[in-house]
């Protein structure tokens, strides 16, 4: 799962061009992942400039 | 705002605008969504235009520019400056927040009307036929009918996606981007510097673009393809850190920059999708403010065209397609060639290409012969790169 650390996003956008889910809606300042639809494939996490979005593994 | 337009175009950067400056002078009634507060604000965006890719639209005006520049360094992985001065080009590093601002005062001077805080969240379907938009206006959930959506939003888009059109950049054609607006720093007037190589930025570059004295832009862009292991903001403060200890750092920002093939299909029935969206990027430099402008442009012409002919098909709207091709995008698959060709050059590579052109005096160092020079020591693309850059 996709964990966002929001205090930390500056809502650019980036994440989204590369989801192939289509799964993370940024607005102004607020960024939300829609879990149902993530695929886990963590590009999201490698794409983002300032490290805001990380890969945490569900217990 | 009304409950229906002839165009509805998302996103109020150049492309959007520009899309409905063009649109309504031809006669569209057309509107602009616009999710931020603000037109032009965040700037996300080093700023560097070259000065016929603007006034092919509008007149330059004085209050855009924040530096002129005439010339431009690239430092090599090793450290050698290659100074090229323009010969007959002039580029600008611009005020964003003011130009964006302008442009959406002229889409509304020509009879669009620009709306801010209006978040598209989605498309309005009647019988598998895309007629509007679904939209929420400062916490209200809206419907707005329109005969065509332009997506000119950005490279967060969705609204191709939405409609089944392939938008989604791949990893290895995102530049992953990280700039600071700084002062306190000691900076060449009129001139842009970009460092590059695997220690600065690799698959992309590291700018310098000042803007004023002891201020500028610095940014850099680096491949998704290397951005797992380490983030374009680390890259950035180690740079930060080496170079300008003692900067103060005004505005921080980061974003992303899709330097891909333009996408394969921009139209389907009712749809256009315009600029970053549709990924019209120049992939070598990641320009993207002319290009955003012009394929904005084409597309409110053939809008308004499609509206006076009442036919909004992707057939009648492939005329768009037709336009872009013959301007811009066959010219960007090129680029993105070289793009690559670049991305296979060694440090070392580089090197011995900078050392190269090095021994030609900069007075002498005009564009031809340092190309000859460098297919010399090795027939690479690099050349074309400076002169893409110098050309921008
Ligand atoms: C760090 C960086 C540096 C750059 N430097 C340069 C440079 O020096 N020179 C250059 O030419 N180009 C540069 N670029 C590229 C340039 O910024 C873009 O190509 C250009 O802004 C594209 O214009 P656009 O109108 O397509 O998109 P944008 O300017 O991104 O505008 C898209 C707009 O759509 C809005 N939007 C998105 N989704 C929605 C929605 N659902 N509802 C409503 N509104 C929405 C966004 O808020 C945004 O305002 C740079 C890019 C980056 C990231």
């Amino acid at each position: 799962m996709i964990n966002i650390i929001e205090n930390k996003c500056d809502f650019c956008g980036t994440c989204v061009g590369v989801c192939p889910a289509n799964c993370i809606d940024v607005d102004e300042a607020s960024i939300l992942i829609n879990h149902k639809k993530c695929i886990d494939c963590d590009l999201c996490v490698y794409i983002c400039p300032i490290e805001v979005l990380e890969s945490i593994n569900e217990a | 705002m009304k409950p229906s337009y002839d165009i509805i175009v998302v996103g109020g950067g150049p492309a959007g605008t520009m899309t409905a400056k063009y649109a309504a002078e031809n006669g569209a009634d057309v509107c602009v969504l616009e999710k931020t507060r603000d037109i032009g604000y965040p700037v996300r965006c080093g700023e560097a235009v070259g000065h016929d890719g603007i006034t092919q639209f509008v007149e330059m005006q004085k209050n855009w520019i924040a530096e002129k520049i005439n010339s431009c360094t690239l430092v090599s992985p090793e450290g050698t400056k290659l100074d090229v001065p323009f010969a007959n080009e002039t580029g600008y590093i611009l005020n964003r927040r003011i130009f964006d601002y302008d442009l959406s005062r002229l889409a509304s001077k020509a009879g669009a009307q620009i709306f801010t805080k209006v978040k598209v969240q989605g498309l309005l379907f009647e019988n598998d036929k895309i007629i509007g938009v679904k939209v929420n206006h400062l916490g209200e959930d809206k419907e707005i009918k329109g005969k065509i959506i332009v997506g000119a939003d950005g490279v967060d888009s969705r609204v191709g996606r939405w409609a089944g059109l392939k938008t989604t950049v791949k990893i290895r054609d995102m530049e992953s981007c990280m700039q600071y607006s700084v002062s306190n720093i000691d900076v060449k007037r009129n001139n842009m510097t970009m460092f590059v190589g695997k220690n600065y930025a690799p698959g992309g570059y590291l700018w310098i673009f000042p803007k004023g004295d002891n201020f500028a832009n610095i940014g850099l862009g680096i491949s998704g393809k290397y951005s797992k292991h380490k983030s374009a903001k680390k890259y950035l403060d180690e740079f930060m850190s080496r170079e300008f200890p003692d900067a103060s750092i005004h505005t921080s920002m980061c974003g992303g920059c899709p330097i891909a093939y333009p996408i394969k299909k921009p139209v389907a029935d009712n749809i256009m999708i315009v600029g970053d969206a549709a990924h019209h990027i120049n992939p070598v430099t990641g320009g993207g403010i002319t290009p955003a402008m012009k394929s904005g442009m084409l597309a409110g012409i053939v809008g308004a065209e499609a509206i006076k002919y009442n036919d909004q098909s992707e057939k009648f709207l492939e005329k768009y397609v037709k336009a872009i091709d013959k301007d811009f995008t066959k010219r960007h698959h090129t680029l993105y060639k070289i793009k690559e060709a670049i991305s296979q050059l060694s440090d070392e590579d580089i090197n011995g290409i900078a050392r190269n052109i090095d021994s030609i005096p900069t007075e002498k160092r005009t564009l031809r012969k340092v190309f000859m020079s460098s297919m010399l020591k090795k027939p690479s693309l690099i050349i074309d790169v400076m002169r893409i850059f110098t050309g921008l």
